[in-house]
Parts: structure tokens; C-alpha cells; sequence
């Protein structure tokens, strides 16, 4: 069986599924789109990881109208860095942000994964998009098309493919794009914990020698946590008896927020960065995790996505409304132009921040305290990092601003 | 359609089949010898759509914003603008006095699906024969021909009344000389030398005139300015280079 798409997109994750809304608006359906993912099969799966979308993702998932459906969103009100030794019984704040980029619009929420993946379908259904249960296997490039065959034994023939599956794409393997990556020897142990007192939406991030120590407020008195630590250690700590593990979390969390419970088995996660060499090939473009993985310690990884995917959707939809081919050279082009400067300083930045803070070297530590306490001095130089946290710095997607495409 | 028939009575030969693929293939290739032009075609298909959008109250944001216009391009090389129109709903005619060109034009409209009415004309041809359009188009055309007051004069005869008339050409000014010809043919080799003849190009004042004559009038103008740095074309006021003009004929 074959059938015809303008644009198929295999991976059916936040920035595949937002990329497919926004064509969907943006183009109507005369454009046709289709997302093959087998995951669309059932629900969302559980999945305790939170993200933080930043205020220029959200512009996006508001436009797309996704964000309208997250029952849930907690806003983060207020940020704290701080730089310390576990031993260290008080942590002096090097950094505090308070949250708002603009009057009313903090500069990030935190929101559920499973809750923005379910809006997502939801949205990118109702715009008219092709939602199949399926896998891209492969594809083929020809002059004027690239076929996507499907594990179904459907072929779709579209004018892009474009590969959002993941940080281990299998497609982006077959078009001979290689990466540059490396793992940290970090594990991420994601767990929701419960809590007396209200966390007031302050977020924490305690960079401590093992690694960052995250504290992401949750609608309610939860909140989640983003706990790395070297994988030999991660893996004694997940070994520990409830008891014996509470009071290695409580060592980290403090007492601000009164008594704390693990209300979810904590999950570990392999911190890794990869990047991929080039972003576009013939017909195909990488979106989300299949172009880069960078550490979680800014929380940037699903932001990127989205910019992504607000990048993309607008070269798409400039070329078709201009009644040329949305998978020509000269659109991928553009889109890789768009992404490569941002997502690589992204990836530096968050490789340079790991590398900086998790160790025990005395001197590194004065060095990063007088860089950040410079930081915190100097209100343009914040206001720029607040910036670049919400993706609002350089030629902004039109998405990302808040603007229709 | 006129398609399949007319390219029944130009290919009897698969030699010559062969040679029209490739230069098809040649044509949309947008990393091939045509880089220049396919650079520049967003542009200028920009500028079209939405001087007709205006002028005839339609959306540019629509995929369908030019639906039931009748569009004649002349000079129309291998469809490269022939076919974006057609996307978004023209009924297009494509006229090239380049046999070849409207062989290569055909086989490519075929394999993108798209019904375009292409034919081996010159613009007098169906001026005489009395078709009449919504919009025509001389794209990089009036810099080429014998008598520039002539052939905007016949073109401008298949304008409708209250139609349009789009001009894309090339400024006879030094900056004009330093970058179109010594820049784009001899330096870049973007174009092959002699591709353009300077004394040829038409000063805006001139084509102008020359609408006039014709009984357009021009309601838009613009330059385009090409970025190297971004290795992107723009438009802007600077109209010493390329630019473009849009006239209307009055009721």
C-alpha cells in the first residue's frame, strides 16, 4: 500500500508532535501531514519526568493550542543556584532569578511530560494529522520525493521526512549523518516527592560535587527531582533499603519544605551529549533528541526540541505558501543555519556547567562563585541568561515569539 | 489537457527524451548550474504572490490564494516559477521560444503532477492569437529582447482590464555593471560570460515609459539586494541592481 504525504514525521515525542500541529494550523489540510510512531497506539505511557518549558516553548504550545489543555502547569516563580558541599549545612545563593521575563509571563513552567504528550495528540489530531501506530524502518530518496516504509508494509511517499525518533535515531543512522557524543558516567534519578509546606514555585539547583541536585516545584506540595550523581554511586544509592535512601535524599533536599516522602520508585536515566554532524540530509531533517542530547542541568533538552520544531515549521511553511518544495536543499538549509549556532552553544554551555560545578576542586569552586556572583551583579548579563533560558535570544521563530505563522 | 497531447507531438524520439530529462534535470537542480536562480526564486515569488494577493483581495497565506487566476509567464525556462503558481491554484501558461526548455518544462510538470500549458511561443504569437490574462509576468526577460518598447507594448495587450503586468529586470547603472555583469559572470561564475549584455538592461525610468506607452500603469516597485554574507536575496529600496515593477491596466 502506498500513499502520499507532503511531510511524514516518524517519532511521535513532544517536538515530532509539535512540528505536526503547527504545519497542521499554519497550512490546513490540503497539506497533508502523518506522524508514525507505534507509541500512538495506546496512552501516554507513566512517566515521572517533568520538563521545564521555557517562556518561548510555551508561545509555541500556546499558539499550536496545547498549552491551554495542560490542566496542570507550575509556574516557577523564583530560581536558586547554589554551589555547595554536601557537608555544608548552609548553601550560600550564588544566583537567584526572579521568574518573569515579561509582566505576567514567568520565564518557565513545569509541566508533566505524559500531560503535554496527551495535549499534543490531542491537537495535532483535531489539525488534521495523520496519527499511525507504526515505525519508520527506512526510507528512499528520490529525485523528487523520499518513501518512508513502515513497519506495517505501508510506504508514504513524502516530500520530507523528518527524523524526531529519538536520541538513538535510527533514520538519522541510515542517512550517514554521524555524531559526536560522549556519556558523562552520570545517572539522573527522576522521583516525585510530597511535602509538608508549600514550595512557593521556587525551583532549586544545588551543584553539588557529585552533580546537579534538582528541585523542580509541581503543582501541589510536590515536587520533582533531578538527583545526578556518578553511576557507581547512583546505582549503591537505588540499591538502599526506603528508609536508608530518604535520608540520603533528605542529606540533599534540607528541611525547608518540612518533612518529605519518595511518592514514586525513583527511575535512573543515562546522561549523555551527542550531536549530530549535520542536521539536514536529502529529503530528511532531524528534529529534538535525534540532533542533540545535551545534560539536563539547565533543563534545556525538550526546549531545544521545540525550538526545533517552531524553526521548522516555519521554513515548511514559508516554502509551501510560496508553492515551492518544503523538502528542497535550500528550506533544510535554512533550518540547519537556524538551529546549529543555538542548540551548540546550548550544548557547550550545559557540558561547561557540568564539567565546572561537579567535582571537589577548591579552586574551580572559587572560580564559578566569583563568575556567578559577577552574574547576579550585573542585571543585563542576567537578563540575557534569562533569555537564553527561555529561547528568546538571536532570530527568533516566529512561535516562539508568540506570532502566527 | 493540453499537457499530454502537445508532448505527444514533441517527443517521438527517445534520444530526444533524454536530452530534455537531463536538461530538466539540469533546471531543478537547485545545487546544479540553476543554483543561482532557485537562490533567487523565493524572492521574487514572494513579491509576485503578494502583489496578485493584493491586487485581487486573496490571502498569501492560503495554499490555494491564487485559484481561477490565468497566469502567462513569458520567457519561462524550465517552469521553475510556472510551477510554484500552479501550486497554489493559478492555471498557468508557460510560453519560451526554447523548444527545449518547454520539452524539459513539460517532463518536469508531469512528474510533479501538475496540469501547466506550456508552449514554444514567442509573446507576439498570442498576443495575435487574442489571449488575454489576470497577471502576466516578464521575469528576466525584457533585458533580452530585440525591442523593449515592442514586446512590453504586445504584452501589455493580454492584460485584462483591471489585470496585472510584474517586471523583474536588471538596472543599467555602474553598480549594476560591477555586480550582474563583472560580479555574477566573471568573478562568481554564477552565469555563464555573456549571459547579459549591459547595454541592454532597462533603467526603470525607461520600462516605465514603455508600460505607459502600453496603457499600464505601475503601482509597486521594489529592489532586490542580494546578501552575500547570508548568500540570501532581500527586498529592499535599492532598486540599482534587480528589481521589480508591478502595473496595472485600467477598465
Amino acid at each position: 500500500m502506498s500513499e502520499r504525504a507532503e511531510v511524514l514525521i516518524a517519532g511521535g515525542g513532544v517536538a515530532g508532535l509539535a512540528l505536526a500541529s503547527a504545519l497542521g494550523r499554519a497550512l490546513g489540510p490540503s497539506f497533508a501531514i502523518a506522524i508514525s510512531d507505534p507509541a500512538l497506539a495506546s496512552p501516554p505511557p507513566a512517566d515521572d519526568r517533568v520538563s521545564a518549558i521555557a517562556a518561548g516553548a510555551r508561545r509555541l504550545l500556546r499558539s499550536v493550542g496545547a498549552w491551554q489543555r495542560l490542566n496542570e502547569a507550575q509556574p516557577i516563580r523564583e530560581m536558586v543556584i547554589t554551589d555547595s558541599w554536601l557537608e555544608n549545612v548552609v548553601r550560600p545563593e550564588f544566583l537567584s532569578f526572579e521568574g518573569e521575563i515579561a509582566e505576567g509571563e514567568p520565564f518557565a513552567h513545569l509541566v508533566e511530560n505524559r500531560a503535554l504528550n496527551r495535549a499534543l495528540r490531542e491537537v495535532a489530531a483535531e489539525a488534521g494529522v495523520r496519527l499511525l501506530a507504526t515505525t519508520v524502518e527506512e526510507f528512499e530518496i528520490e529525485r523528487e520525493a523520499i518513501e518512508g516504509r513502515l513497519s506495517d508494509g505501508t510506504r508514504v511517499r513524502a516530500r520530507l521526512l523528518v527524523a524526531a525518533d529519538g536520541a538513538r535515531s535510527k533514520l538519522r543512522g541510515q542517512a550517514g549523518i554521524a555524531t559526536v557524543s560522549w556519556s558523562y558516567g552520570q545517572l539522573g534519578m527522576v522521583a516525585t516527592i510530597a511535602h509538608e509546606r508549600e514550595h512557593q514555585g521556587r525551583a532549586e539547583e544545588h551543584f553539588l560535587p557529585g552533580g546537579p541536585f534538582a528541585i523542580l516545584p509541581l503543582v501541589g506540595k510536590r515536587c520533582s527531582i533531578v538527583w545526578t550523581e556518578p553511576e557507581a554511586e547512583a546505582e549503591r544509592l537505588l540499591r538502599l533499603p526506603a528508609a536508608a535512601f530518604h535520608d540520603e535524599l533528605e542529606r540533599r533536599f534540607g528541611l525547608k519544605l518540612g518533612e518529605i516522602e519518595v511518592v514514586s520508585k525513583p527511575s535512573a536515566h543515562r546522561i549523555e551529549f551527542s550531536m549530530a554532524r549535520r542536521f539536514v540530509a536529502d529529503r530528511l531533517a532531524l528534529l529534538g533528541d535525534a540532533a542533540h542530547v545535551v545534560h539536563p542541568i539547565a533543563g534545556q533538552g525538550l526546549n531545544l526540541g521545540l525550538r526545533d520544531a517552531a524553526a521548522l515549521a516555519e521554513c515548511i511553511t514559508d516554502a509551501a505558501r510560496l508553492g515551492l518544495d518544503p523538502g528542497a536543499p535550500d528550506v533544510l538549509e535554512r533550518y540547519e543555519r537556524w538551529r546549529r549556532f543555538d542548540t551548540l552553544t546550548m550544548g557547550i554551555a550545559t557540558d561547561g556547567l557540568n564539567r565546572l560545578f561537579s567535582n571537589r576542586s577548591d579552586a574551580l569552586r572559587f572560580v564559578r562563585d566569583v563568575g556567578l556572583g559577577i552574574v547576579d551583579r550585573l542585571p543585563a548579563l542576567k537578563d540575557f541568561f534569562v533569555g537564553e533560558a527561555a529561547g528568546l535570544t538571536g532570530e527568533v521563530p516566529k512561535l516562539l515569539k508568540g506570532e502566527a505563522l | 489537457m493540453v499537457k499530454a497531447e502537445s508532448y505527444a507531438k514533441t517527443t517521438v524520439d527517445p534520444a530526444e527524451v533524454a536530452r530534455f530529462t537531463a536538461l530538466a534535470d539540469q533546471w531543478w537542480d537547485p545545487r546544479g548550474k540553476m543554483r543561482p536562480l532557485h537562490r533567487f526564486n523565493p524572492v521574487r515569488l514572494a513579491y509576485i504572490r503578494d502583489r496578485i494577493c493584493a491586487h485581487f483581495g486573496r490571502d498569501p497565506k492560503s495554499l490555494d490564494c491564487l485559484q481561477g487566476l490565468r497566469i502567462l509567464d513569458v520567457g519561462c525556462g524550465g517552469g521553475l516559477v510556472c510551477e510554484p503558481l500552479a501550486r497554489l491554484g493559478a492555471s498557468v501558461v508557460g510560453i519560451d521560444p526554447g523548444a527545449a526548455n518547454i520539452a524539459a518544462a513539460r517532463l518536469h510538470a508531469e512528474k510533479s503532477g501538475l496540469a501547466i500549458d506550456y508552449r514554444v511561443a514567442a509573446a507576439e504569437e498570442l498576443a495575435d492569437a487574442g489571449e488575454r490574462f489576470d497577471v502576466l509576468l516578464a521575469l528576466e526577460v525584457v533585458e533580452h529582447v530585440a525591442d523593449v518598447g515592442l514586446f512590453v507594448r504586445r504584452c501589455a495587450e493580454m492584460v485584462k482590464p483591471g489585470a496585472l503586468m510584474i517586471v523583474a529586470t536588471l538596472n543599467r547603472t555602474l553598480k549594476s555593471f560591477a555586480l550582474a555583469i563583472v560580479g555574477a559572470e566573471y568573478v562568481l561564475r554564477w552565469l555563464p560570460v555573456g549571459t547579459h549584455r549591459w547595454e541592454k538592461f532597462v533603467a526603470p525610468d525607461e520600462l516605465e515609459a514603455a508600460l505607459a506607452a502600453g496603457g499600464l500603469s505601475v503601482v509597486d516597485e521594489t529592489g532586490v539586494v542580494y546578501n552575500p554574507f547570508a548568500d540570501e536575496w532581500r527586498r529592499g529600496d535599492d532598486m540599482d541592481v534587480n528589481y521589480l515593477v508591478t502595473a496595472t491596466k485600467s477598465y
